[in-house]
């Protein structure tokens, strides 16, 4: 079942998008993460899976840079980024949703996407509205008097306002009613086909994932034991069972 | 949204926003031998908003205000006493000055948080304050600073003994200040500052440089603070080691307490109240009258988490 290292070394050095190789992160002394590689390419999808706890959000932090690297290298476009600080990485075009979404209350829905508004780039609040046309008639209300799907589509709209080429997604679906889950589905397709935007989907409902992204990597206590196709585990529900405990 | 924050959060201006004006107007036509407290109150909002600024917006928690509050002091009394009595130069020199320590300052103390970063900008006020002390040659030391000529405003208005000018200078300044700052904290800019308090690690995360923005406002605040101190120099034409002091940092936090913090009138209301009640209930309780302004500091806490500003809100929601 589990993957050999060297075979998703391959990959990820392979990806010309972000490509992590061999790396141990955690928190302070804490290593979480041990051995990770893989990689996502530029426009390409990828679920990222496993049991509470496995590393997950330990695995986006480490790429935001929000974790203690221990070893090992990222790269993001051809370039290093571990020397990077967060905000160097957001800019280089690494955007990120975050799983309680964490809106500023105390701004209203345009202010939360001026915050992350960069001159020059295609990404304007008008065009958020266009993916969001419900956030546009909320537009003047506060962060804190958004539902819970609003605040979802803010924290994407947010992140797009950064311009990024990489989208990664911390559980966006976790707590959504059906309709607004498609609807997020849908918008995170349109961003995909029509801007071109690389996604990683870290996210519970394995189904939902796995027929989202082209590929799939599943953690488990922190090393990826399995990184391939995500057809691969919607054909083989045992298999899907067997590393994540869902069928 | 409360009624006060909806109202703040308009960038066009309302016609309430005219009320401290107008309240300032009047105390110069109507209460004209109370005009020398009244510059004292407004140096006072104008040295509260230049902390509302870090404080309130930025979440920068400093006990230390009253070292740019001080330099600018000292900066606009030896140029004063020695250079030119020119007042606006001497403003600008007050500013400039305390936006360089503050910068200075601001790049080692905002490397840290919470309790370490307060130390550290107590720790830079001691500094500051025993280097004022030990420059007796030029800063009077524990006499004071003195011999001050300042000279007319313009070459026009010169600075009366009832403190006419000085009241009317001292509004001009605030008038000036209020206007930046009000169009600092609606801008992105401000608007990205209230991200950073709320939320440092996602506003990393949306690919915003927050050290170099608490930067920016902290040296702009120390600026602000700067201007404070240098009009209270040049309208009383002494300088005393008492605006380096850790009181005059206590207290202005004090006055935004009682105002409301972030809210960028609070500073208003909070340095007006406190200012008066210390006239009033110093005349009554020459002794004791600290003991009021600590009584009401915890009523305020106790049943105003907001200041005076959040519980007018509280009562307009009802």
């Amino acid at each position: 079942m589990r993957v050999s290292a060297r075979s998703i070394s391959a990959k990820a050095i392979m990806a010309d998008g972000l490509a992590l190789h061999d790396v141990s992160a955690g928190y302070g002394e804490t290593v979480v993460l041990e051995g990770v590689s893989l990689g996502v390419a530029a426009g390409g999808t990828l679920a990222v899976l496993g049991r509470n706890g496995v590393g997950k959000t330990t695995l986006l932090a480490t790429v935001l840079g929000h974790t203690t690297l221990h070893a090992g290298r990222i790269a993001f476009r051809g370039q290093p980024i571990c020397r990077l600080r967060p905000f160097q990485r957001a800019r280089l075009g690494i955007g990120y949703v975050p799983q309680e979404r964490e809106i500023f209350p105390s701004l209203n829905v345009d202010e939360n996407l001026s915050v992350a508004a960069r001159a020059g780039t295609r990404w304007t609040r008008e065009r958020v509205y266009e993916l969001f046309p419900s956030l546009a008639v909320r537009r003047r209300n506060m962060g804190n008097q958004l539902s819970g799907g609003e605040q979802q589509m803010l924290a994407i709209g947010r992140a797009l306002m950064g311009n990024p080429s990489l989208l990664l997604l911390d559980e966006p679906l976790e707590g959504l009613a059906p309709v607004i889950v498609d609807t997020l589905i849908a918008a995170l397709h349109r961003l995909r086909q029509d801007e071109g935007l690389a996604i990683v989907l870290v996210e519970q409902h394995a189904r939902l994932a796995l027929e989202f992204a082209e590929r799939a990597v599943v953690l488990d206590r922190g090393r990826v034991v399995y990184d391939g196709a995500s057809r691969e585990l919607l054909d083989d529900p045992n298999r899907l069972a067997a590393l994540i405990g869902v069928g | 949204m409360h009624p006060i924050d909806t109202l703040l959060a308009r960038h066009r201006f309302r016609a309430i926003e005219l009320l401290p004006w107008l309240i300032a107007v009047a105390v110069y036509f109507v209460f004209g031998d109370y005009l020398p407290l009244g510059s004292q109150i407004l140096i006072m909002i104008l040295f509260a908003l230049s902390l509302d600024l870090v404080l309130g917006y930025a979440g920068i928690v400093t006990l230390g205000h009253s070292a740019f509050f001080g330099v600018g002091a000292y900066a606009a009394g030896i140029y004063a006493a020695h250079v030119s009595g020119e007042p606006l130069s001497g403003l600008v020199l007050a500013a400039c000055a305390a936006a360089v320590v503050g910068w200075l300052s601001g790049l080692v103390v905002l490397r840290t948080t919470g309790l370490t970063l307060l130390m550290l900008t107590l720790a830079v006020t001691a500094l500051l304050a025993e280097a004022a002390n030990k420059a007796g040659f030029i800063t009077g030391g524990a006499d004071g600073l003195q011999g001050m000529d300042i000279r007319p405003i313009f070459g026009l208005f010169r600075f009366d003994l009832f403190g006419r000018t000085a009241y009317l200078y001292c509004l001009a300044v605030l008038f000036l200040a209020w206007l930046f700052a009000r169009r600092l904290v609606h801008s992105s800019f401000g608007r990205s500052l209230i991200g950073i308090r709320e939320n440092t690690a996602r506003m990393h995360a949306i690919g915003s440089p927050v050290r170099r923005r608490l930067l920016t406002i902290y040296t702009i605040s120390a600026a602000l603070a700067g201007v404070a101190g240098a009009l209270l120099a040049q309208t009383t034409q002494f300088v005393g080691l008492t605006v380096l002091g850790f009181q005059r940092s206590g207290e202005i936090v004090i006055m935004l307490v009682f105002g409301g913090i972030g809210r960028l009138y609070g500073a208003f209301v909070g340095a007006g109240i406190y200012m008066i009640a210390q006239d009033q209930l110093a005349k009554l309780e020459p002794a004791f009258w600290y003991f009021w302004i600590g009584l009401l500091l915890v009523l305020l806490v106790m049943f105003a988490r907001g200041g005076v500003l959040g519980l007018i809100d509280r009562i307009l929601r009802r």
